[in-house]
């Protein structure tokens, strides 16, 4: 295998070291060998090779070098039995495959093709699961197995799901290289899109039940924050982020010691990461100030409110309130407008958080939904209806489709229940 | 989003293969492989398995000891879980689809069985931030 004095012994970051040199060593095998899909192959193979072979070996001197070098030498394997299939196949042998001299390489070593490469992995071609696993592959450097388990799959499944993806993005003709820069602006937006969804899918699925999963989180804000380095004026990029970790920073409050959800107003304050918090405040302010106000930097900001008070009781709801209006003008979301009648009752009362949750009720988008009989039952509660707050929560609890939520839903219920003495 | 996609069939008349050919047989058996290998190929297949037919079925509950206690068959049900699939699918209506193509598997005389298919969402993780 490759050569290289090594400097360096394995250690619990050389993990993040190969997952960060991902997209930047499959940038350069596309530049040099020109086929994404095969490229993407050959550097995954390479990424393998490494796991199997640093933590013995240690870390060659030049990581990067080394994963080009594997990964060149696969594409290479990879060409020439191509080009045999083809000869076998058309008899007649056609012109020999490009391949690239080794040296070709060098001048555009340590250019980062991350943002092309996102660019291509989030394309709106793509369905959003597939962009998903093609993103976490290729520009999170994650394993197809690693990936299938983050998603409870099996590893052939999300192997095809990757394959298809890479078809589909062949077929569609994406070049690699950069958007205009008129395209760029909706195009990042998809990439923001995929980058969200990871780190809900990660946020979600953190809880004690699922052990040994990818941090999808993590992998979220690691990529998220490898675009603010790349385009660090961009205010949606900072906006989202600090929703980011202004999310995550409550992560260990989140739930209890048997997985169970805690909602925010009885989380334990103190366990939250207030490091994460300064950070991701810094980021909100100053994305903030540069004018444009986006939806991510809204989300963000309503998550800094409240991470900013002690207790919940001094949770500073009219700030969050006018938030979702501002919020409300940007987009036509049915959930935008019931968090903004969640924050209408906590300043005006469960009357006013009502009145509003029924303009919702003709909603075909969220007819059926289990939020909002979440919210209506929550409101109910507020406002002393025990009887309607227990239906609307069994309501809730039977639409859902996520355990812990159904079991807080049915808790509440139950517990409501006590009190009244009903046996429902 | 999982949906699992469950084939019931009706208990009376289904003896095994009674009144089918051999040929209706095999093209049942071709139509339902081939999708469920389309559904692999498309990275939407998380597991699929049939089931034996309802006589090997055994109803199991504990008994005061704890220890199992099988009775026989399920006599008073019309209809039996002839095999399931887990889908993991971009949205619901795709799952319907998929439902709808192993509904129609051809019977005898290679005619559509129409079968009933029951959808249901598969449990997940916590949602996103709650109240």
């Amino acid at each position: 295998m490759a050569e290289g004095v090594v400097v360096k012994p394995w250690d619990g970051n050389s993990e993040h070291l190969l997952r960060e040199l991902a997209p930047q060593v499959l940038g350069a095998v596309i530049r040099r060998f020109h086929d994404f899909a095969a490229a993407e192959d050959a550097v995954q193979e390479a990424l393998l090779a490494a796991f199997l072979q640093w933590p013995n070996d240690g870390i060659p001197e030049n990581p990067r070098g080394w994963l080009i070098q594997v990964a060149s030498r696969r594409m290479t394997d990879h060409l020439r039995s191509e080009i045999a299939r083809q000869r076998r196949e058309t008899a007649v042998a056609t012109e020999a495959g490009p391949i690239a001299p080794a040296a070709e390489l060098e001048p555009e070593m340590h250019q980062d093709d991350t943002l092309i490469l996102l660019f291509m992995c989030c394309h709106p071609a793509l369905t959003s699961s597939s962009a998903i696993a093609l993103t976490l592959r290729a520009v999170g450097g994650l394993t197809t197995a690693e990936i299938a388990h983050a998603f409870l799959v099996p590893e052939a499944t999300m192997a095809q799901r990757i394959s298809r993806a890479k078809q589909s993005i062949k077929s569609s003709g994406v070049p690699f290289r950069l958007p205009s820069r008129e395209e760029q602006a909706q195009r990042l937006c998809s990439v923001l899109h995929v980058l969200y969804l990871i780190f809900n899918e990660g946020y979600t699925s953190s809880s004690g039940a699922q052990l040994h999963r990818v941090e999808l989180a993590q992998e979220a804000i690691r990529m998220t924050r490898a675009v603010h380095n790349l385009v660090p004026a961009d205010a949606e990029v900072a906006g989202l982020l600090a929703l980011m970790l202004l999310t995550d920073a409550r992560r260990r409050a989140r739930t209890g010691p048997q997985g169970e959800l805690i909602p925010l107003d009885k989380q334990d304050r103190s366990l939250w990461d207030h490091a994460a918090i300064a950070e991701g405040t810094t980021l909100l302010t100053s994305a903030l100030s540069k004018g444009a106000i986006g939806s991510y930097q809204l989300q963000a900001a309503i998550a800094a409110v409240h991470d900013e008070a002690g207790r919940a009781e001094d949770t500073d709801w009219p700030q969050i309130l006018a938030l979702y209006e501002l919020q409300k003008h940007l987009s036509d979301s049915p959930m935008v407008a019931l968090n903004q009648a969640v924050a209408a009752a906590m300043v005006y009362g469960p009357m006013k958080g009502l009145e509003l949750l029924k303009a919702l009720d003709s909603d075909a988008r969220l007819a059926g939904h289990h939020r909002l009989a979440a919210v209506r039952a929550h409101l109910l509660e507020m406002s002393g209806d025990r009887a309607g707050a227990i239906e609307h929560y069994r309501i809730a609890a039977a639409r859902t489709t996520n355990v812990p939520e159904q079991n807080y839903l049915l808790t509440q219920a139950a517990k409501l229940s006590d009190k009244t003495g009903s046996v429902g | 989003m999982k949906f699992i996609l469950m084939m019931n069939t009706m208990k009376a008349g289904c003896e095994p293969l009674k009144g089918w050919s051999k040929e209706d047989f095999q093209t049942h058996c071709r139509v339902l492989i081939k999708l469920h290998q389309d559904l692999r190929e498309s990275g939407e297949l998380v597991s699929v398995e049939g089931l034996s037919f309802p006589d090997q079925a055994k109803l199991v509950r504990a008994g005061q000891d704890g220890k199992p206690i099988t009775d026989g068959v399920f006599p008073e049900s019309k209809e039996f879980l002839a095999s399931f699939s887990i889908v993991d699918v971009e949205n619901p209506e795709r799952a319907y689809e998929i439902a709808a193509q192993i509904s129609a598997a051809p019977g005898p005389g290679g005619r559509p069985l129409n079968m009933p298919i029951e959808v249901r969402p598969v449990m997940s993780g916590p949602p996103p931030e709650m109240l």
